[in-house]
């Protein structure tokens, strides 16, 4: 393998943390998709990673199950942004917070 | 250090630098969105390096060539506009949330070390489409066709969801 | 250091492809045009005096399009603006590098492999980097802040991810009969030829085939195989490509320009190079896939280097049958080039909800089908070949 394997799972730790940041900081809701987007590929990376370290393709497999879940996730989550666009007229996540205390 | 080392950290920090530009990106959607296909592409890139040669064609396909297009697709419809980051009053509470974040790192890595188990090679023709349509279609069959059933009720959603209300 | 192979096949591609191509395929945009709407089309063009039949017209275009006026619109965001059209270029330019342009040769130290990138994966590549093409598109309209561009874009974005799917369900079958996805493996596949009247011997008509019908022989080319596949192929990748009939998105009657509206100068130079730049590409990738790539019909690869061998020596031969596979694989591309011409300028453009139906209900069932009758046919010519 060309790099140490800590070194992947230090990849992929650190590029979920930047999404949780977006993810739970910005308050566009397109963005927060993508941070959610950007972590699910972190888990991608560190599924590849161990499944090179290992020589086991069912961390590659499992991989091509997550990029097909988040793409069914993206395009019913952008249904939703859509609707909440039609009736609120913004996608500023602080508007939509009626339930909230 | 041989070349594909000094790739692979290459594209490692275009990958980190790329997701720093979606997240901290205020003021532009489009702007963030072309920075997350950045990052997926430097992703790709690596996955090449790590021998997963069909998850990283997989990946431009569906991720930087289709859903992120999706994304984009949505922004030019709803013709968004700027964003406005939450302002914090003082900066201490940034810089302790950095600090801490990277000690958080830097224990996770710590314990990592050591604890891994040896790397074993990698057989010829490990990560190519043939061993993973094999092991799609035998081992994990089951997966792989729940997942068409996954993607016609996301379909149905989807349609349904976006559909303008004749009435 | 990279292989200076590698380097040199690349220069052999971008020089043979950008520089040598291109400028002729403009000039045979508008000279086909003229002939096939008879008339004589662009020829006034001449340095002191001396015009060769219109050939300095595309050099005339370059130096008017950089001589133009760089037009940014007001309110557009600049470096987006910017970053379209070389988005739109490149996915064009790095294709090259998987497509081979001859065989596989043995110079005396092992097999070298004519592909710039020769690896086993190649048109997952071919499709990967296909799937970028469209953020030119996306970015391009969104960036000029101009209402004729955005439709342009919305309209050009959601053709291209459509036929994208179609495209690749097209090739299933065809990597079925070849089991391969390397480009050159499945050049190399199509090397050999076939006896038209096996079938009779095959499904026990016959004891064996008599001898004078046993000469009736065709090679085995991707489009005898798939001939389907070969045409839904071709209209889904001239559809990715916006070639027209499909150019909806750049409608030049119904939305001005489209998605280039706003660019001028050598901004659009660079879009209309990304779309010339295609012709040969798309030439060159069905040739390889459907037309025996860089493989002479009746000639296989060792019955011309055998036949040399005896007069030039092993390495002389070799060379020869090396310079002939590429003749042969330009000239492919050749008439591909000229196909997709003769296309363009006989239809007329479809609607936009036509070009979406076409994709969705009518192409995506088709490619499917050819699938299934294709994956039959295999099982039923190995069950008889047993």
């Amino acid at each position: 393998m060309l790099v140490p394997l800590e070194h992947v799972i230090a990849l992929s730790a650190v590029i979920f943390g930047i999404g949780v940041v977006g993810a739970v900081t910005r308050r566009n809701v397109i963005v927060i998709l993508m941070s959610i987007e950007l972590m699910l590929n972190a888990v991608n990376l560190a599924f590849v990673g161990f499944s090179r370290a290992w020589a086991n393709p069912t961390g590659q497999v499992f991989v091509l199950m997550v990029i097909t879940v988040a793409a069914a996730e993206v395009a019913v989550g952008l249904g939703i942004v859509l609707s909440l666009f039609r009736n609120r007229d913004s996608v500023d996540v602080e508007e939509v917070s009626l339930l909230k205390w | 250090m041989s070349a594909g080392a000094v790739l692979f950290y290459v594209f490692a920090g275009m990958t980190i630098l790329a997701s720093l530009g979606m997240v901290l990106n205020v003021r532009n959607t489009v702007a963030s969105a072309m920075s997350l296909v950045v990052a997926m592409i430097s992703l790709g890139a690596i996955y090449v390096l790590l021998d997963a040669y069909l998850v990283a064609a997989i990946q431009i396909m569906v991720y930087a060539g289709a859903i992120v297009v999706l994304f984009l697709f949505v922004v030019m419809l709803l013709n968004l506009r700027t964003d406005v980051f939450p302002v914090t009053r003082s900066r201490l509470p940034k810089l302790l949330g950095i600090a801490a974040s990277g000690w958080g790192l830097f224990a996770f890595l710590k314990l990592l070390h050591g604890t891994l188990p040896a790397v074993s090679p990698a057989p010829e023709g490990f990560g190519g489409f043939r061993e993973l349509g094999k092991a799609l279609f035998t081992s994990y069959v089951l997966p792989f066709e729940a997942t068409s059933f996954l993607l016609l009720a996301a379909i149905v959603g989807a349609v349904i969801l976006a559909k303008r209300r004749i009435d | 250091m990279p292989d200076l192979g590698v380097i040199l096949k690349l220069l052999f591609m971008v020089v043979v492809v950008m520089a040598a191509l291109l400028p002729v395929i403009t000039w045979v945009e508008r000279k086909q045009s003229a002939v096939m709407q008879d008339r004589i089309g662009a020829n006034r063009a001449d340095i002191l005096g001396i015009r060769v039949l219109g050939l300095l017209h595309p050099l005339a275009d370059v130096l008017k399009l950089f001589g133009k006026e760089d037009v940014v619109p007001e309110g557009a965001n600049r470096f987006m603006h910017l970053l379209a059209p070389v988005i739109a270029l490149v996915p064009g330019i790095i294709t090259l590098a998987v497509v081979p342009f001859a065989g596989v040769y043995d110079f005396g130290s092992g097999p070298v492999s004519m592909v710039a990138a020769d690896v086993d994966w190649g048109m997952l590549y071919v499709f990967a980097v296909g799937s970028i093409a469209t953020y030119g598109t996306v970015i391009a309209g969104w960036s000029s802040n101009s209402n004729w561009g955005l439709l342009g874009s919305l309209r050009g974005s959601a053709q291209m991810i459509s036929y994208e799917v179609t495209m690749g369900l097209s090739l299933v079958g065809l990597f079925m009969c070849f089991n391969s996805l390397k480009l050159q493996e499945i050049a190399q596949a199509q090397d050999m030829t076939f006896r038209v009247f096996g079938f009779l011997e095959a499904f026990g008509f016959v004891h064996a085939l008599p001898r004078w019908l046993s000469f009736v022989k065709l090679p085995l080319w991707g489009i005898l195989l798939q001939p389907l596949g070969f045409i839904l192929f071709l209209t889904c990748i001239m559809a990715e490509n916006k070639r027209p009939p499909f150019d909806v998105p750049e409608g030049e009657s119904e939305i001005i320009a489209g998605y280039h509206m706003e660019y001028s100068g050598m901004r659009f130079g660079l879009f209309y190079t990304a779309e010339f730049l295609e012709i040969p590409v798309i030439g060159m990738i069905v040739a390889t896939l459907f037309l025996g790539g860089w493989t002479i019909p009746w000639l296989s690869t060792q019955k011309i280097i055998g036949g040399l061998t005896g007069e030039l020596g092993v390495g002389a031969a070799t060379g020869l049958c090396l310079i002939l596979h590429v003749l042969s694989f330009l000239l492919k591309v050749i008439v591909m080039i000229w196909l997709q011409m003769q296309i363009r300028w006989t239809l007329p453009r479809f609607r936009y909800d036509q070009v979406m139906d076409l994709c969705w209900k009518i192409m995506l069932p088709l490619s499917l089908a050819n699938v299934f009758v294709t994956g039959i046919a295999i099982l039923v010519v190995q069950r008889l070949l047993r």
